[in-house]
């Protein structure tokens, strides 16, 4: 694939993923989405270009605010929005919400919403793949307030000491929750600052350049393969939205957002695009394929029927059953 | 000599720990183990004497005071095609990564849809009786209960150890063991190589008509010391050992119940929420008509466990507070 060929495709990547979002904070507000979303427009970049720089078995553990990483794994915008939906279509059988979509089929082993608690799960994905004799690669993606929390640091010691084949994501955006990050933490880089501590790599990058994290995951991802342990990535991005679907973000200065919103990963892609040479009825035509995408994908999620109730005594266990006694 | 036991039948609790573990390893290459000096030191309760010797670094991993990298990454590990058995020295520290258990471990095969399985066994030493004091001591078997998605297996001999370790590594599901240090130099008959203990099979271990002690692990042996002293009165007193508090077998108490038409339950976790209100809860629900007498529960006090021989006696339970008990109910 040219890199033109493959840039329009990862444009269009997070094309979808913006206008799912952009869905999901719609259907909320009709009262369709229940329960809460913690939306990850303006962290497409992020997502798609490790995608795009990771091997299709590689492991990839997400956070609450991961709706980028699943569909940059493979899964569907129609299954994404259904699982909010509360629909039995959902990605997770409408049994786990916004908070913990998962697809592994595409080893996207999941969405966890305490925080970073799947760094230690990413170091122990890596550490199966060296048992098995692999040459997978564990990406745990984070934000920054996670780099407060000691499941990080017991993550970045055992990965470290075992020289596993991890790379650690840190999507900072700036804010732990309504927070400013600088404000709790003594370190002026949460992340890469941290990562020499533990005999670690670290590399700050704008997050919002899908071909900047495209190279930097990469990078890091071929050390992993060739035994040479873990890294650390600080990606610099920003929430479009506030933290959660309550949260207005009025705390964000007018300035720093104004700033951020003029360096829209979706406009830094469109600007290479145009350096490349690729015309603008090009893009848009990338553009109106995404929202038709994405059309589809809300007529299909509000179609689907409704959870189905007997799924709540499924799955507990790997039987398939929910009994506890005999 | 025909009929007496050479000392190859015999293993310790302790080393059938060890043992249950290497047969599982010899059979499946995808069993590991991790946790704090179990490689060449053997475990601080040496349960994992041998281990390292036999398997070697490749598949024994000494790890860091880390317990929520240690449960944390089997389960990464278990969501990824290996079978990791994790040691948590003391099952106190197992507050240190309580998020595991409580929301992650148990939580994310039904969270996905199914669409994740977490093959492991959290292994700890449980219980007091040993003078270690609060913080190394407690029975928190009823902590794991707590949590529905958890296994949870106790066992009270040499051979259970085996065969309920057989079982919780070969299982598909997250299993919690709790291994009881006031057992580790306890002696019993070495099982068969292809000894399985099914989880959630409950044993009777001793026959009775007039009373039913429930108990597990470390408390099965108080029972039957017990049971022994109530003979002596004339009361017979029937010992079930739970084996298991997830998958509960609620049938075979209950068919015993059935029985004795008494029940009393011996618990060393603290009364407070321990395993037999949960236990009792469905007897008096579903066999009400069964009971003769009130139901007894004798677990530890509501208290922390205190660091004297004599007040950790006042708090845990002994075979004295049991035979009260039994005498209260059948007398009633």
């Amino acid at each position: 694939m040219s890199d033109t060929a493959e840039l329009l495709d990862l444009y269009e990547r997070m094309a979808v993923i913006r206008r799912t979002e952009k869905a999901a904070y719609d259907m909320f507000l009709a009262g369709l989405v229940k329960g809460t979303t913690h939306l990850a427009s303006g962290h497409e970049a992020i997502a798609v270009g490790a995608s795009a720089a990771l091997h299709p078995d590689d492991y990839v553990f997400a956070t609450y605010r991961g709706h980028h990483h699943a569909m940059a794994r493979g899964a569907t915008p129609e299954a994404c929005l259904a699982e909010l939906m509360q629909k039995s279509t959902g990605l997770c059988k409408a049994k786990g919400g916004s908070m913990h979509l998962t697809h592994a089929p595409g080893n996207m082993l999941g969405s966890y919403a305490i925080v970073g608690a799947h760094l230690p799960m990413a170091v122990g994905a890596a550490w199966s793949a060296r048992l098995r004799g692999t040459d997978q690669v564990a990406v745990a993606f984070f934000g920054d307030g996670a780099t407060n929390i000691g499941a990080f640091h017991e993550a970045l010691n055992l990965a470290a000491i075992w020289k596993l084949p991890v790379v650690f994501i840190c999507e900072n955006n700036l804010y732990m929750e309504y927070t400013p990050i600088g404000a709790v933490t003594a370190a002026d880089r949460p992340a890469a600052d941290r990562a020499p501590a533990y005999r670690m790599p670290a590399d700050v990058i704008d997050g919002n350049d899908v071909v900047v994290v495209r190279e930097a995951v990469a990078a890091a991802a071929a050390r992993a393969r060739a035994g040479d342990g873990p890294t650390m990535i600080e990606a610099e991005t920003y929430r479009h939205y506030g933290h959660s679907r309550t949260d207005p973000a009025t705390y964000r200065p007018a300035e720093e957002v104004e700033r951020w919103l003029k360096h829209d990963p979706i406009d830094v892609a469109r600007a290479r695009l145009e350096a490349l040479g690729v015309e603008p009825d090009q893009i848009t035509g990338v553009d109106e394929r995404a929202a038709a995408t994405v059309a589809a994908a809300v007529a299909g999620a509000k179609a689907a029927p409704g959870a189905d109730v007997a799924e709540a005594f499924t799955d507990v266990w790997a039987d398939g059953g929910a009994a506890w006694r005999v | 000599m025909a009929g007496v036991k050479t000392d190859q039948d015999v293993i310790t609790y302790r080393a059938a720990v060890a043992e249950g573990i290497a047969r599982e390893m010899r059979r499946d290459p995808s069993v590991v183990c991790l946790g704090e000096d179990i490689g060449g030191a053997g475990g601080v309760f040496k349960t994992t004497a041998g281990l390292f010797e036999e398997f070697g670094p490749g598949r024994i991993w000494d790890t860091p005071i880390s317990e929520q990298a240690i449960v944390g990454a089997a389960m990464g590990a278990a969501m990824t095609g290996v079978r990791p058995v994790a040691e948590i020295m003391f099952s106190d520290f197992l507050a240190c990564c309580w998020d595991y258990l409580a929301n992650e471990i148990p939580k994310v095969r039904y969270m996905t849809g199914g669409q994740v399985t977490v093959p492991l066994v959290i292994r700890t030493a449980n219980g007091g009786g040993l003078g270690f004091g609060a913080q190394h001591s407690q029975a928190v078997e009823n902590w794991a209960l707590t949590i529905p998605g958890l296994k949870i297996a106790a066992p009270a001999t040499p051979a259970d150890v085996i065969g309920l370790m057989a079982s919780a590594i070969r299982s598909d599901d997250p299993v919690v063991f709790f291994e009881h240090k006031g057992l580790f130099a306890s002696k019993g008959p070495l099982p068969p190589d292809d000894h399985v203990v099914e989880l959630g099979k409950a044993a009777v271990v001793r026959e009775g008509t007039d009373v039913t002690l429930v108990a597990l692990a470390s408390t099965v042996h108080t029972a039957l010391a017990a049971a022994d002293t109530l003979a002596d009165d004339g009361v017979s007193a029937e010992v079930v050992d739970l084996r298991c508090l997830i998958p509960m077998d609620l049938t075979t108490v209950l068919a015993s119940v059935g029985k004795t038409s008494r029940l009393v339950t011996v618990e060393e976790n603290p009364h407070q929420a321990g395993w037999g209100a949960t236990l009792v809860s469905v007897v008096v629900d579903e066999g009400f008509e069964l009971l003769d007498a009130p139901v007894r529960r004798v677990a530890s006090a509501n208290v922390p466990l205190p660091f004297a021989d004599a007040l950790e006696d006042e708090v845990i339970p002994t075979a004295d507070k049991v035979v009260a008990a039994v005498r209260s109910v059948v007398n009633y």
